[in-house]
């Protein structure tokens, strides 16, 4: 604990920082072969609708007495008669238990009557067979996708102008995209069927994913902006930042939110059985995980990528990259300068004040250029005045008003 | 300088107290409405619950069909489009409509609708716009009798009271409506559908008004050749003369035979069943209304009367084809300048035109509550079914999943929330309780409101729904997570407690809100646009999203900033979460050469 503590502490200060921008031709090859296996699974092997979107059969047993196990006898009597259909097993009134399952041949129907009537022990006529429609047809598919087009526009066009650049917006989509085909790739190459449910489920993963970015990009606007004001950092840096910083919350959220879809996978998974349960909440935890790595892993480097050949964000780089050096050389010098002789300390009784009085640091770095450099010049090659070599001489030397 | 920090805090913590009073307030109030609505209404303290958890009532329905008429499947896929939007506008319900061998559609429905919920489903609600050609009272014996229902349609449609007592002046300043430009609704005025009664009243009155009541027939010219245009009296030929001649309309059923063909005449009665007509063929359908809205009807000075109404708006063809039939008909003599608005077969009204209608914006008002009305616009808007359905069957249905899958489930959602509560008290320490209490406060929230709608607006929850509510555990729980590595950023940079609480909220603030924003513009979306089970994710995404929002708001936030008054926490106790040692807290510069240190850490280095 006190080291993920730690672990979050250094993130935030950025003494320790995974590269994630960096390495993102790393993270984009992975998730092309992820999209092109789930692509792959769409394509040959389709999705397994159920018969909410195909139409099925359905069969009505009239008896006298439904036995308490219906639900059990009807799908025994299925499984026998044509293996590998699920069946939905509903009492309907007092006395007919409906069977519905996906598209059966005549003669398979047949047969499944025949089994029902004797499993129920009712005559065969008192069992129908039909075809039934679907309820999610494709009406209501295209409605959805409609609404879904819209939300789409409507929202990009929302983050569009919150952060002020439309490829946040494209960065956010694709992201979203990378998600959906493969939460549904996954569908695809496992079989699992798809119901309602599940597309409800993976509904939830598309808000879901949209939040995740929201919440990661905000924070890389806030250190780009930071970073655009006072041109120390490269914006591939700023950004990195901001996804290191929120690394911990992405971490704890996307912990958070799969225990209790997790909960519900194992218990459905152990107690029940596929159904409604297992298939949306394996969307959901397939799907939420998705989110969770394409925010980090590949929303935000497309944004660098997008935004890396802009004018503002290549000059911002330059300006970052002299300011580094700088920085760095300031850094550099005082450590290496403790060889050469005594270089001199002014303030040497408050060490605590060095890092924080940032002219300090300045004064050692001139003194011991002046110790080791050719007369007249800085490290950086700039020429200083004779009397400006010295230092600050005139000044009185006094502690800082903090430490007397 | 820590003296220094709290001046401008003083106050907050106060206004802290004062939101948190409110909020508890607020839920109180949830809670008593829904007490309220148990009490005196029909809602129960439990969410309702949706089809595949409770199961509820099937429908089968089947097409009535006339004669040789058949059922198209395409008709019948329509059918099931329209059925299962009207469904849907009852109630966010999550009904399944599907289509059952070659043209049986099956309804099924979570709870029991009612009789009238049931007759609006399978009603095919075809509206047309017929042309009146003639007009008799409703039996055939011509003893003209004033009715009630017969004189309180037969007014005028700025008033509703009865003839009776409907005076001169009335009537005159009802006629004054009909020469001067007004609403479109001021332009059409209805005209006698029955008997004597009106004719009192036209006699009253000194316009141009109905004058073509009476208890005959009074068709004028006769039929010859071919018709040329709808308002034709060339489609009255003997045979339908006949037909109208026998046609009792006080008998039951009398219309269930008839055959509506929009291309051909219609025989039919008036809805109240007090007068027949021989109507020629559609001029505007229902298939060209846009827009339907029920409404009370505004009088001249724009004061709304009692009067109900539905205006419809029609698209740009139908504006043009009635225009021209509002302009032909005004030079037609009576009963030929009216024109009938025809539902399901029977006339609900046929109002003369007084002046030409161009703009597309029809008007029926015919002595429907305001209930009625909705339910009608509802249908018009949705469109009409292309054919009309009569029940077959009407069953309860067992629930799909049952018991065991929402028992499991909800026992996971309870499992789920101490797995979450066991994270977060180990990543935040004492904070996490916090975040375990605004979980716990927004469940609660989340419950009485799914309970409030459920009796309000027919919510009921399925298994998706309850899924969704399980995953909200974590989105909300989200929210917190973001505000809180906010505040530990800004202990990390240096900043006491206090202002890191107000440093971090500000900041955390807008993050949350866009980011709810952007699901909830979401959520709004899909619920305007779908149907079916999308539009019930929708609502439920909608409501988590809300109730996130609200509770980081006004209770979240104001508990964390009451907390940071603490002392507990404000010097970091190792248990708090927010220690600063631990968090790494840096020196930070504070300008004027001097620093600023935790409490404890600087403590700790003045004395090294």
């Amino acid at each position: 604990m006190t080291s993920f503590a730690q672990f979050g502490n250094d993130l935030y200060t950025g003494k320790r920082s995974i590269d994630f921008i960096g390495l993102r031709r790393r993270w984009y090859a992975l998730s092309a072969i992820g999209l092109l296996l789930a692509a792959l699974g769409l394509g040959v092997r389709h999705l397994n609708l159920g018969l909410e979107f195909t139409g099925g059969s359905e069969f009505r047993v009239s008896t006298t007495s439904v036995p308490a196990n219906y639900e059990q006898v009807a799908s025994d009597t299925l499984s026998k008669v044509a293996p590998g259909h699920e069946a939905g097993v509903t009492k309907l009134g007092s006395d007919t238990i409906r069977l519905q399952t996906e598209k059966l041949s005549d003669a398979q129907s047949n047969d499944v009557r025949d089994a029902l009537a004797t499993a129920f022990n009712t005559p065969q006529e008192k069992v129908s067979a039909n075809f039934i429609g679907p309820s999610w047809g494709q009406s209501v598919s295209k409605q959805a996708l409609k609404a879904l087009i819209v939300f789409l526009v409507l929202v990009s066009l929302v983050m569009a102008i919150y952060f002020r650049t439309w490829k946040m917006s494209v960065a956010a989509l694709v992201a979203l995209i990378h998600d959906m085909v493969f939460t549904v790739g996954i569908y695809a190459l496992t079989g699992v069927e798809v119901s309602p449910a599940t597309m409800i489920g993976f509904l939830t993963v598309l808000g879901y994913s949209l939040y995740d970015n929201v919440v990661v990009f905000d924070k890389v606007r806030e250190n780009t902006q930071e970073a655009f004001a006072n041109r120390r950092m490269s914006y591939e840096r700023a950004a990195n930042l901001a996804v290191n910083q929120t690394l911990v919350r992405s971490i704890n959220t996307t912990v958070v939110a799969l225990l209790p879809i997790a909960a519900v996978l194992v218990i459905a998974f152990t107690k029940l059985g596929p159904g409604t349960l297992l298939d949306l909440a394996l969307a959901l935890f397939i799907g939420m995980a998705v989110g969770a790595y394409s925010s980090i892993f590949i929303a935000t480097p497309l944004l660098v990528t997008m935004r890396s050949r802009e004018d503002d964000v290549v000059k911002l780089a330059k300006q970052a990259a002299r300011a580094e050096t700088k920085a760095a050389t300031r850094a550099a010098v005082p450590a290496g300068s403790t060889a050469p002789a005594a270089p001199i300390q002014p303030y040497a009784g408050a060490p605590t004040t060095a890092t924080a009085l940032a002219d300090d640091p300045a004064d050692d770095v001139r003194d011991a250029a002046t110790g080791q450099a050719p007369a007249g010049g800085t490290i950086t090659g700039r020429q200083v005045h004779k009397y400006a070599q010295q230092g600050p001489r005139n000044q009185p030397r006094r502690q800082p008003k903090s430490k007397r | 300088m820590a003296r220094a920090s709290t001046r401008p805090t003083r106050g907050r913590p106060d206004g802290a107290v004062r939101t948190l009073v409110t909020f508890f307030v607020m839920v109180a109030a949830l809670a008593a409405v829904l007490g309220g609505a148990v009490w005196k209404s029909t809602a129960q303290w439990t969410p309702k619950l949706g089809l595949d958890l409770e199961g509820g009532t099937q429908l089968v329905l089947k097409p009535r069909l006339v004669g040789d008429q058949t059922a198209t499947s395409q008709q019948v896929a329509q059918a099931r489009d329209i059925i299962a939007e009207r469904v849907d506008s009852q109630g966010v319900s999550g009904a399944e409509v599907t289509t059952q061998g070659a043209d049986n559609i099956v309804v099924s429905m979570a709870g029991d609708p009612t009789r009238q919920q049931e007759d609006s489903l399978r009603r095919s609600s075809a509206l047309q716009f017929r042309p009146v050609l003639t007009v008799a009272a409703g039996t055939p014996a011509p003893t003209p009798t004033s009715t009630s229902t017969g004189s309180s349609t037969s007014t005028g449609t700025s008033t509703s009271t009865s003839t009776a007592t409907s005076t001169a002046p009335k009537t005159g300043a009802n006629a004054g409506t009909g020469t001067s430009t007004g609403t479109a609704s001021s332009n059409e005025r209805k005209a006698a559908t029955t008997g004597s009664s009106t004719t009192s009243t036209s006699a009253s009155s000194t316009d141009k008004s109905t004058s073509s009541a009476s208890g005959s027939a009074t068709s004028s010219a006769t039929p010859s050749g071919t018709p040329t245009s709808a308002t034709d009296q060339a489609w009255v030929t003997p045979g339908l003369t006949t037909q109208f001649d026998a046609l009792d309309c006080s008998k039951d059923g009398v219309l269930d035979t008839i055959i509506d063909d929009p291309a051909k005449p219609l025989v039919t009665c008036s809805t109240d069943k007090t007068a027949k007509y021989i109507l020629g063929p559609v001029a505007v359908g229902g298939a060209d209304i846009t827009d339907a809205q029920a409404g009370y009807r505004l009088a001249q000075n724009g004061q709304p009367t009692n009067v109900v109404e539905i205006q419809l708006s029609l698209d740009s063809k139908a504006t043009k084809t009635y225009g021209d039939l509002s302009i032909e008909m005004l030079n037609l003599p009576s009963p030929r300048n009216q024109l009938a608005s025809v539902l399901d077969s029977s006339v609900i009204i046929a109002p003369q035109f007084n002046e030409p209608i161009t703009n597309g914006q029809a008007s029926i008002t015919g002595g429907f509550t305001f209930q009625e009305a909705q339910e009608l616009a509802k249908q018009l808007k949705f469109g009409s079914l292309p054919i009309s359905f009569d029940l077959q069957t009407r069953t309860q249905i067992s629930p799909t999943l049952g018991e065991e899958q929402l028992r499991l489930g909800i026992l996971a959602g309870l499992v789920g929330l101490v797995l979450v509560v066991l994270y977060s008290l180990f990543q935040y320490r004492a904070l996490g309780l916090v975040t375990v209490a605004s979980i716990v406060i927004a469940a609660l929230l989340t419950y009485l409101t799914i309970a409030i709608l459920g009796w309000a607006q027919n919510y009921r929850l399925d298994m998706a729904g309850v899924t969704g509510l399980i995953v909200a555990i974590g989105v909300t729980a989200d929210s917190f997570i973001v505000y809180f590595e906010r505040i530990r950023d800004e202990v990390r940079d240096g900043r006491t407690l206090r202002t890191a609480v107000d440093t971090g909220w500000k900041r955390a603030k807008r993050t949350i809100v866009v980011a709810d924003g952007v699901n909830f513009l979401g959520a709004l979306v899909l619920y305007l646009l779908a149907s079916s089970s999308v539009r019930g994710f929708a609502f439920t995404l909608g409501l988590t999203t809300l109730i996130d929002i609200l509770v980081v708001f006004v209770f979240t936030h104001p508990v964390v900033s009451l907390l940071a008054r603490r002392k507990f926490f404000a010097d970091g106790h190792k248990l708090s979460g927010l220690d600063p040692e631990r968090l790494g807290a840096k020196v930070r510069y504070a300008g004027r050469g001097r620093i600023s240190a935790p409490r404890r850490a600087a403590a700790e280095g003045g004395q090294a």
